[in-house]
């Protein structure tokens, strides 16, 4: 993907470009060989199955979360819908038994019930930021503390948990393979390839782009700006019910502290990848090698006790700014004829 | 009977009710009870056994009165502490504080009121406020849960740590754990921060396995966290072999499995959220008993066992 990107946009600026577009991947290269260094098993094939899987919840999230941000927007509401979503799903699940039975179609009616529930609730954020002229932040701030009180109100402030009996059927979702791949990698591949062709290769990923630059140019260029922006947020809900789909059958259950900081690790990864926070500008390629640079540093931490646990706050911490550091350092030479 | 026969009636009733309670309030004995809106699984548990224990007591001395508060943070406590000396004009207090510092003044307070003080879980952090204390016991439970690895395992073989979040409540365990199993010739293989939920749980635990080719058995601190460790074994196909898994707190799921001979998760070590019962129980006490009360009442971390698991099994709990 990213190199797609690169030759597309070759003929221009190529060595300045490099840089901007390479960074992420190099900082994750970098942060294979540390782990590779630290220990061995890190290349397994076991644990790069597990990090890929691992990736796919913030990975589809953030591949939402780089439409919201490229026209301009933010949603901070996706942890915590997903938490309620999961919880949902578990509920409505749970109660089929006695209609739908242990099988297939209750599994089903489950996930479309988390679609639907899921693109509603993008609707909503989308719809109080366009029509009410609420600002996104507050908007998806304020939905962001419902839907965590609603997940904590249905569980009984508890842990809502699938039905056993339902478990063989679901359980494949995130454990079987397919051609040598985990399902929810498979996910995460479709989701990327499908938000990649809809940002570069469409004319609503052009609308969205001018529209995070300058949304009165956009309004006076006949985009409807409103309706644009709406539809960020449904795919971000979306993207967020398909991430809940392959969640729910890893552990089966959903609780108050199900998806607590999906949010920030979500727009890090888009903002890691190169998309730019103030919008005009999404890259989903990045936003992928942002996700899987963030679940790579989790693992290389765990992966060593050369590190003080205590530090593992700031080692994220300081990755995540030198990896866009490592980026920007190719931005700001080529913003300066761009704008 | 006609709808106006029926609102007189009802009025009739209702005054005489009024009139009842207002009658048995200056006799009662009002005892507050404060303590967190749940986050998190444990906390909802010792919620709904706070709740039980009000039903209970309250059917056993009509002269008793509960008053059940809870609140979502440290300074909605602190409010209503006030509340309850004011409008409710407890006699006595049972808090579980949400943070020690900013709830010890408020407490202070409600003592200043003449109020009997009984404190739960987390101690205050000025000494000698409280009257009564009651709480469960973090180093006794890194303790028994290394004793108990002790039977199972032996010189050379490998345990990995989940731990919780880092707080003194986990170092206290921590701590504990590892003096004991000190000298025994089993090598903890390494600890990480699994902060006391199931996904860190789980991606902590792929990571140990990927690591580690050969782990004996894991000491996951908390029910939540081993049922994100028993996913992983599960998932690596590594649950045989004599592996297991030693959780703490006491989840009715994880009791009811080891009642049914789960071998994976044989055993638990107790951190009751119905420890708030307890409490609850001793203060009503103080008002009712011939013997003295006012102490500090530690709670044992019992190992839980096929043999006595049904004494601590709640189906109804949320925990």
């Amino acid at each position: 993907m990213a190199h797609s990107d690169l030759t597309k946009e070759q003929g221009r600026t190529l060595p300045k470009l490099d840089l901007k577009t390479m960074g992420p991947a190099i900082a994750l290269i970098l942060l294979c060989i540390i782990g590779y260094s630290l220990n061995p098993a890190f290349l397994g094939e076991g644990n790069i199955t597990n990090l890929l899987t691992r990736s796919a919840f913030i990975g589809i999230i953030a591949v939402g979360a780089t439409f919201v941000i490229t026209a301009g927007g933010i949603d901070l509401s996706v942890g915590s819908m997903a938490a309620v979503l999961s919880g949902v799903m578990i509920m409505v699940m749970n109660s089929l038994i006695d209609v739908l039975g242990t099988g297939v179609a209750t599994v089903m009616t489950g996930c479309i019930c988390s679609l639907i529930l899921g693109i509603g609730a993008g609707m909503v954020n989308g719809l109080l930021t366009t029509k009410a002229k609420i600002e996104a932040f507050i908007v998806t701030l304020g939905t962001m503390g419902i839907f965590r009180s609603l997940v904590t109100y249905f569980a009984d402030g508890g842990t809502l948990s699938l039905d056993f009996s339902l478990r063989d059927t679901y359980r494949p979702v995130y454990y079987e393979s397919f051609g040598g791949l985990p399902i929810p990698v498979w996910v995460f591949l479709g989701v990327s390839v499908a938000g990649w062709i809809l940002l570069n290769r469409t004319a609503f990923g052009r609308y969205c782009t001018a529209i995070g630059s300058n949304e009165h140019v956009a309004q006076y260029s006949a985009i409807r700006v409103e309706r644009i922006k709406t539809a960020t947020y449904v795919i971000q809900g979306f993207c967020v019910s398909l991430a809940t789909i392959i969640y729910v059958p890893r552990l089966g259950s959903a609780s108050a502290s199900t998806g607590v900081l999906w949010e920030l690790e979500a727009i890090a990864a888009v903002i890691i990848g190169g998309t730019v926070l103030k919008g005009g500008y999404g890259r989903i390629g990045g936003t992928i090698l942002g996700a899987l640079i963030l679940t790579t540093i989790g693992n290389i931490l765990n992966f060593t006790d050369v590190i003080s646990n205590y530090l593992n706050g700031t080692m994220q911490g300081l990755i995540i700014i030198v990896a866009v550091w490592l980026q920007r350092a190719g931005w700001r030479g080529r913003g300066k004829t761009a704008d | 009977m006609t709808v106006k026969a029926t609102v007189a009636a009802l009025a009739v009733g209702g005054v005489l009710a009024m009139a009842g309670t207002a009658f048995a309030q200056d006799e009662k004995i009002k005892i507050g009870v404060s303590y967190p809106t749940p986050t998190h699984a444990w906390a909802a548990g010792m919620n709904w056994h706070a709740e039980k224990a009000e039903e209970r007591i309250e059917a056993l001395y009509p002269d008793v009165d509960m008053i059940l508060v809870n609140s979502p943070d440290p300074a909605s406590q602190a409010s209503a502490l006030e509340d309850l000396v004011s409008v409710n004009q407890i006699d006595a207090l049972v808090i579980l504080p949400f943070e020690s510092d900013p709830l010890t003044d408020p407490v202070l307070n409600v003592k200043k009121s003449g109020a009997l003080i009984t404190v739960v879980d987390r101690g205050l952090s000025q000494p000698g406020i409280e009257d009564i204390y009651v709480a469960g016991n973090n180093p006794e439970l890194g303790r028994i849960s290394a004793q108990y690895m002790k039977t199972r395992i032996g010189e050379g073989d490998n345990i990995v740590i989940l731990r919780g979040i880092p707080t003194l409540i986990d170092n206290e365990r921590f701590d504990a754990f590892m003096e004991e199993i000190e000298g025994s010739g089993i090598n903890v293989l390494d600890h990480k921060h699994a902060n006391w939920n199931r996904d860190d749980g789980f991606e902590v635990m792929q990571d140990f396995l990927s690591r580690f080719d050969d782990i004996d058995a894991v000491w996951a601190q908390d029910d939540d966290i081993a049922i994100g460790v028993v996913a992983a074994l599960e998932q690596a196909g590594r649950d045989g072999d004599g592996m297991f898994v030693v959780g703490g707190a006491g989840m009715k799921e994880t009791i009811k499995g080891i009642m049914d001979g789960n071998e994976l998760v044989p055993v638990d070590v107790l951190y009751p959220p119905a420890m708030i019962a307890t409490a609850m129980d001793v203060t009503v006490a103080a008002f009712k008993s011939n013997g003295p009360v006012a102490g500090r009442y530690i709670l044992g971390a019992t190992l839980i066992t096929p043999e006595n698991a049904e004494d601590f099994y709640f189906p109804d709990s949320p925990f």
